[in-house]
Formats: structure tokens, sequence, C-alpha cells
């Protein structure tokens, strides 16, 4: 029962929106302590392990060229792009990329998406003007959610396309797992079997990000009802 | 052979340019913090691999307390937004072209580089090719950058540390996590967590072992932050024994669509800081869980979907 300390710590951190870098920490040191190690010794494997996976954060990499597109208007050019589009709303932007990010993902170009190259520079930034062009200036809680969703869109995008790809990680890891236990199958089967959730997946997102839209005008109208009030 | 350690070493002047650009800017009222925690950082990076563990987990520890101590962000911009609008209006859709370099270089570069040989070695450490072409690529959109827009030369790191910033120590998370999950599995937290799943959640029925499973799959990937991590333990603890094994499903079926169930669970985790975390502070979200928020309906949909398709096909 005691290793399972650091689970208990990391969701009443998170869940206290504590630091969230301190509570993993002091998780991970609890976990190894509470196993039997010494101090030093679950510093060193932290350490370790740290060092051991920089390569996640090699993404950042791309920060230079895209805060230098940033600088020389890319968002600004991006609305501009979007506002030439009569039929584009935010949703259906959003909608777009799902689709796109899925059908790469799906054909194994997995890298062609993200967050920092893809989401912050170029997606969240169309979906936001296209929700300017029809809505003009937008509620803060409105944009974050506009943001919220295209994040998401990546997200869901690419999870549930790159299964339907045959030599992706998670499908090369079912079938090494079931070889180890003495089962051998295709990862073309595998991979079959993703298609009917990856198919789900855009339905339900892509509804979720039609909605969007409709949700975006009744909270545009809501926030000018309020701010038109006569003030006493 | 270019190996991932040459991109370390980028990565140790991106971070370490940030600690210098923090260093010297006095609008912010906490620049050394920053420094420090950036600075400590590039010397991971540059120094990591020859540090000793224990070195290298002190100084983890120094990024750890810094930035509970609270880091700062730099509030002179860099450029107004007049000028921006005027720079848009003059570079147009070449604005896209350095930013649209990285993603289609990286791809052709994880393609390409896999069977490029000089004199019978191959040119870049073909079991990291992905990573070494990402890190290339970047290079490769920051000249593109350069050379189109012509900015002055400390515009890169300076922007670089703006976004840097406004990110924050969420930029580390991800690291942190994987390292609390080697953690997780040297004290051997995956198959206590299994044992008390198979013992206490109900698996009378082919629907409810289905269901516990994908459930299980789900709520672990949560703990772990990841699927990968999941899996291996709750397939051997549920998805093998009991969902094919007593109940007969498919193997192939149950297998695929668990892996997918882990999935609806990594949209649920800030765990996952990757892609919950660190894009909403990317993104300056208020909410740092609104990620999260805005997948939710969808992680929990789709679950519920998975145990459907699971029960309809995977028992003939």
């Amino acid at each position: 029962m005691l290793p399972l300390m650091g689970i208990l710590i990391v969701i009443v951190g998170f869940a206290l929106r504590l630091n969230a870098l301190l509570v993993v920490t002091v998780a991970g040191i609890a976990t190894g302590m509470a196993s039997g190690q010494s101090f030093l010794d679950v510093v060193a494997a932290f350490g370790k392990a740290f060092v051991d996976s920089r390569y996640i954060a090699i993404v950042w990499l791309a920060l230079p060229v895209i805060g230098l597109a940033e600088r020389s208007g890319l968002k600004e050019r991006s609305r501009e792009v979007i506002s030439a589009i009569r039929a584009a709303t935010a949703g259906r932007v959003l909608l777009v990329y799902l689709a796109l990010r899925q059908v790469t993902s799906a054909l194994g170009l997995v890298s062609l998406g993200g967050h920092a190259q893809m989401v912050r520079p170029l997606v969240a930034p169309m979906a936001e003007g296209a929700a300017e062009n029809t809505h003009g200036t937008l509620p803060d809680a409105t944009r974050d959610r506009i943001k919220a969703m295209a994040a998401g869109a990546d997200n869901v995008g690419m999870f549930f396309g790159e299964d339907v790809f045959v030599a992706i990680g998670s499908i090369l890891l079912i079938r090494g797992f079931l070889e180890q236990n003495g089962i051998v199958v295709e990862p073309l089967q595998l991979a079959r079997w993703a298609i009917p959730t990856a198919l789900v997946a855009f339905a339900v997102h892509g509804t979720r990000l039609l909605r969007l839209d409709r949700r975006i005008a009744r909270e545009v109208s809501a926030a000018k009802a309020t701010s038109t009030e006569p003030t006493p | 052979m270019i190996k991932l350690e040459a991109v370390y070493v980028l990565m140790g002047l991106l971070t370490g340019g940030i600690a210098v650009v923090n260093a010297r800017d006095d609008s912010n009222p906490r620049r050394w913090r920053n420094t420090l925690f950036w600075g400590v950082y590039a010397l991971l990076f540059f120094a990591g691999s020859y540090l000793g563990d224990l070195a290298n987990g002190g100084l983890v520890l120094v990024m750890v307390a810094t930035a509970a101590s609270g880091l700062g962000q730099g509030t002179r911009e860099s450029v107004s937004i007049a000028d921006r609008l005027a720079s848009a209006i003059r570079h147009r859709n070449r604005l896209f072209v350095p930013v649209l370099v990285v993603p289609v270089a990286t791809f052709l570069g994880s393609v390409l580089l896999k069977d490029f040989t000089v004199a019978g070695q191959p040119l870049v450490d073909p079991k990291q090719v992905t990573q070494i072409a990402l890190g290339l690529a970047t290079v490769l959109g920051l000249c593109t950058g350069l050379a189109m827009l012509r900015p002055p030369a400390s515009a890169p790191i300076v922007e670089a540390r703006r976004l840097m910033d406004s990110v924050g120590w969420a930029a580390v998370l991800p690291q942190s996590l994987a390292a609390l999950g080697a953690v997780f599995a040297m004290a051997g937290v995956g198959k206590v967590v299994s044992t008390l799943a198979t013992t206490y959640l109900p698996l009378g029925s082919p629907i409810a072992a289905v269901a516990a499973y994908a459930v299980g799959m789900a709520l672990f990937t949560m703990i772990m932050g990841n699927a990968f991590a999941a899996f291996p333990v709750m397939t051997a603890g549920i998805g093998l024994p009991l969902v094919v094994q007593q109940y007969g499903g498919d193997v192939v079926i149950v297998t695929a669509i668990g892996m997918l169930s882990g999935f609806c669970g990594t949209l649920m985790t800030p765990m996952a800081a990757n892609f919950n975390i660190v894009p909403a502070a990317l993104l300056d979200l208020k909410d740092r869980y609104g990620v999260i928020r805005a997948q939710v309906p969808t992680a929990l949909i789709l679950l519920a979907a998975n145990i459907v398709i699971m029960s309809l096909f995977a028992f003939p």
C-alpha cells in the first residue's frame, strides 16, 4: 500500500493547484523512500530519469522561429487570411484542422502537427480570427475556450489517428507485449481495429466543434447585453 | 554520426540564451530567479550526460526549488501591435513559410535521413531519427526566417525568451513526470494497482470485465499520465486473463481498443503534461486545466463508445 502514497500526493497537490513541478518531485521522492531507498538514491534516480528524458523537450527548439514569425505579424496575417474566407467560423476552422490532423496521423505523419509548431502560431489565431470576424471583440473567457478547443482538436486528432498507422509506438507496444505472452498478432490487424474508435472520435469531437460556434454566439451576446446595460 | 547529444547542445544554447536575456531584463522583478532556472536547465543539457546521477538530481532539485519560489516574466513588448500589423501587410503569406518549414522538414528528415549513410556510417543515429530531424528542422526554419524577414540578430532569442517565460516551469513538467513514472515503476506501483483492480472491481460477466478493463485503462493512464505505462499492467491484470482467456474475447480487438481506452484517460489528466498542461501555458489560458476541461466530454463519450465496440465485436 505504501507505494501508493505518491499517487495520493499527486492527486491532492493537483487538486489544490499547488506548483505542479514541486508536487511531482515531492511525490517521486516520497514514493522512492516509501519503497525503502535512501533520500540520496531517490534523488539520483530522479536525476537520471530526468536527464534520460531530455528528448521530450526538443520541441521547444521551435520557439525562436515561431517567436520571430509572431514578431513579424504572423498572428495578424493568420487572422487576415481567415477573414477572406466568408464561410469560416471558429468551429469550422477547428473541424478542418481536426480532419487534417487525424488523416495525416493515420498516414504516419504525426510530426506535421503539434501545440508549439501548429496550434499556437497558426490554428488558434485562425480560429480566434474567424470568431472575431463574425462577432467583433470576444470576451476573454470565450477567447480562452476557443484556444482550449484548438489544443483539444490537436490531441484528439493525433491520439485517434495515429493508431490507424501500423508502425506507430502503441501498435508496436501491443504487439511486443502479446508476443511476450506467447500470442502472435499482425500490426495490420491491430491498426484495423483502431478505425471504429477513430470514426467515433471524429464524429463526437467534430460535433462538439460545430456546437462551439453556437456557444460563442451565446457568450458574445450575453457579454454585450451586460455591457450595454445603463449604469446607475 | 549526428546523435541526440548534438540536439542537446542546441537546447543548451536556447535555454542558456534565455537565461542571459532574463539576466539583462530589469522589467522582470524576479529576473535572477528566471536566470537561475533556465541557466541550470542549460547546464543539464550541456553536461547532463557527463555529470553523475546524483549531481543531475541535485540540479533538478535546484530548478524545482526556484520554480516553487515563483518565476517572473518581463513586461516589455519587443514590437508594438502597430509595427506587427505593418509587418504583416509587408510580408503577407511569406510569414507562413518559416513556420511551416519546421513540420515539413521534420517529416522529410525523419523519412530521408533514416537510410542516409556517409562512408558506410549512418549520418544520424538510426534510433533517434525523428527527434534529430525535429532539431535540424527548427534550425532550418530559423535560417529561413532570418533570411526572409531580416530581423535584428537578437530577435530570435528575445522572442524565444518571451514565449518560454510565458510557459514558465510547465516547460520542464513533462520531463519531471517521466522521472516520476520511472520512480513509480521502480517502486512497483503498477503491481499494487492491478492487484487492487482485480480484487475490488466487479468482473462477473463479459460486459463487466470489458468495462472494468476499459475504465481501468483510462484511470490508470490518468494516474501514470501515459497509456503505454498502463497498458502492460492492466492487460496482464484484467485484459488477458479475464476478457480474453476466461470469456473468450478476441485478443486483437480487446488489446487494440484497450489501448484506445487509455488514450481517453490521457485526454483527462494533468499528468499528461505535454498534451494538456503545456498547451494551456503556451496559449496563455487563464485556467491551467482549460484544455482538459475542453476534452473531458469527448473523452467520456469515447470511453463509453470503446466499451460498446469491444462488447459488440470481441465476442463472436
